[in-house]
């Protein structure tokens, strides 16, 4: 990186426009992860529309830093209102919980801040140093490592997913199903389009993933609305008190759930969520004091707060030098990059330096922009989460319409929208992840691709994938993942015949 | 296709492979469970929530289906009073609200992003 293009990105970033984004996607961020049933993804898939109309660095600056905020703010109703704001605060939710009650609540939602703070530097710090060095790597890539890095991805998705891996698969499949619509495929050839227009240009995804993350959560929000919200009372003071004799005495917590999380982010189609249930599982585990979980104790929390965070900027690792989303906020963030023409692969450090440079900025900016922004989120709680769910569901329906509408300024978009909205709230409820769908609905094509030119290529000879030696380390690789849960199901079943 | 050897069918044709053996394996746990094949969410029960499930997706398709008519005005405000009544809002908040909501939405979309939302019969009166 030289000095010319590190004055350049700080000039975009620094430009009073591109600050003032920043600082309403902070505060569009905070209000949307502190509000149950309003995720972060939802927040990315609202914002793109928005974004449309942006210049590349403050359409991404948007969404870096209103999901930044969002995956924090999830932690506040985990204090006040026992549910979490988005999925990445499921997992220490009753914990936060246990602590308000204990009158605990302000070093709760401090340490929720300041470690979120910490993990997502950290995150970020890694994005920064990783990205460059695994991009110098993949300029080397061919279609066979390509295809195996998108096996491999989509292999973890579907295990790393919590519940029935077979459910997971099955939700991979309908999502590379989704992607085969259309005339986009190596031979060009109309595929399930049935002589319709809208069909023939393929599926936009936009409108499928805000009908799969916001209006399948309204639906499940105006199912649930008959129970009421109630709010603990806590007073809170300075939210920074006791904070930094946290930070000295849980060091190794703060590093252990800054790299599983960075590192579940990374892994593709796992996010914050699956990396917060990982870290607080992992807390527990290595804890001295593991009777306490539970109880209302501040170590899994922070633990699994910073985790979250540093799983964010994770994500965008594989996101940018492949191509390969690592959490469903990055699904969405790789189309953008296209529409902005900032094509995601090993050569974007080539050719838009400075745009990547001005990304790498906005997070450090959005993570240190938390702190003030946070205590004030934190202060307003009661207001935010009295907000009337009877007004605010129709008016974020509205929103989803315009906003599926607005890709393609067609009605054809909402009603993908509804289709698939439905689709996502049924999946769900009947344990089915939604997240491997999505991630073979942006992987399909590559997916496709990559095999029917190496099968051309190879002229149909599957020894082919294995004989370069990236592709073959890789192909090893994915072998072992998918064999782990047959292994895991072997020994199962030898000591329940042993036992 | 014919001079093709791996062609547009080869990989939809694995996707439906796998999905014949993973749909065949999950209804086989599934028939081992016993667990009974259909069972009826909580909120039905609920005639608020059901009435708002409902709502939500009748409100949807009246959108597609009338928005090119009615234009986006008239078809927002209608769906949006539908449904905040029927989620329990009283008259007094709905009306107000419904209408801010509307004609923010459309000015932030229409005026700053340029969408061009549909005006249907009220094409005269657009500005």
């Amino acid at each position: 990186m030289t000095a010319a293009v590190l004055s350049q990105a700080l000039g975009q970033v620094f430009d009073p426009y591109v600050l003032w984004v920043i600082l309403g996607s902070a505060m569009f961020g905070l209000f949307v992860g502190a509000v149950p049933g309003l995720t972060a993804t939802m927040a990315t898939a609202l914002l793109v529309p928005v974004t449309f109309f942006m210049p590349p660095v403050p359409a991404i600056a948007s969404i870096v830093t209103a999901t930044a905020m969002a995956i924090f703010a999830g932690d506040i109703p985990s204090c006040f209102l026992r549910m979490p704001g988005t999925p990445a605060s499921a997992a220490y939710t009753d914990e936060a919980y246990a602590m308000t009650k204990k009158g605990q609540g302000e070093l709760a939602l401090g340490s929720g801040l300041v470690f979120s703070v910490i993990g997502g530097l950290f995150g970020t710090a890694v994005l920064i140093a990783a990205a460059p060095a695994l991009a110098e790597v993949a300029l080397k890539f061919s279609s066979f490592e390509y295809f195996w890095l998108v096996i491999l991805g989509l292999s973890s998705a579907v295990f790393l997913a919590i519940g029935n891996p077979l459910k997971g698969v099955v939700s991979l499949l309908l999502g590379l199903l989704v992607s085969a619509v259309g005339l986009d495929n190596p031979a060009g050839y109309p595929r399930f389009t049935f002589g319709n227009a809208e069909l023939a240009g393929g599926l936009t995804l936009i409108p499928i993933m805000i009908g799969m993350f916001a209006v399948s959560e309204i639906l499940r929000g105006v199912a649930g609305i008959d129970k009421p919200w109630e709010m603990a009372q806590a007073q809170i003071g300075n939210v920074f008190r006791g904070q930094w004799r946290l930070v000295k005495k849980y060091p190794l917590q703060t590093l252990r759930g800054s790299i599983l999380g960075t590192a579940i982010g990374a892994l593709p189609g796992a996010g914050a969520d699956i990396a917060a249930w990982m870290s607080y599982a992992m807390s527990k585990k290595f804890s001295k004091e593991p009777e306490k979980f539970g109880s209302g104790h501040v170590e899994g929390i922070i633990e699994a707060g910073a985790s979250n965070n540093s799983a964010l900027a994770g994500a965008w690792i594989p996101a940018l030098v492949f191509g390969i989303p690592g959490d469903s906020i990055t699904a969405i963030v790789i189309g953008v990059l296209y529409i902005k023409g900032l094509n995601p692969g090993p050569t974007i450090f080539m050719n838009n330096a400075v745009a990547l440079y001005a990304i790498f900025i906005v997070f450090i900016l959005a993570n240190l922009l938390m702190i003030p922004l946070g205590v004030a989120a934190i202060k307003g709680a009661k207001q935010m989460l009295r907000a009337p769910r009877e007004l605010l569901l129709p008016i974020i329906l509205l929103f989803c319409i315009v906003g599926s509408f607005a890709i393609n300024n067609s009605a054809f978009g909402v009603v993908l929208m509804l289709a698939f909205g439905i689709v996502g709230y049924v999946m769900e409820e009947n344990g089915f992840p939604v997240a491997p769908a999505i991630l073979g609905m942006v992987l399909g094509a590559m997916l496709e691709e990559n095999f029917i030119s190496s099968m051309i290529k190879a002229d149909g000879r599957l020894l082919a994938f294995f004989e370069r030696p990236i592709a073959g380390s890789l192909g090893a690789l994915t072998l072992i993942v998918l064999s782990v849960p047959v292994i895991k199901r072997l020994i199962a079943q030898r000591n329940v015949t042993s036992a | 296709m014919p001079g093709q050897k791996f062609g547009p069918a080869w990989f939809p044709g694995l996707i439906a492979i796998g999905l014949i053996v993973c749909g065949g394996v999950l209804a086989a746990q599934t028939f081992r469970e016993r667990v009974p094949l259909f069972e009826a969410p909580e909120w039905i029960r609920s005639p608020r929530a059901l009435a708002g499930v409902a709502s939500v997706i009748a409100g949807l398709i009246f959108y597609v289906l009338a928005a090119d008519v009615l234009g986006f005005y008239v078809t927002a405000f209608l769906i949006q009073v539908m449904w905040m009544r029927l989620l329990g809002a009283s008259w007094r908040v709905t009306l107000p609200v419904a209408l801010i909501a509307t004609v923010v939405i459309h000015l932030s979309f229409y005026k700053l992003l340029r969408i061009p939302l549909p005006w249907g019969m009220f094409e005269r009166f657009a500005f």
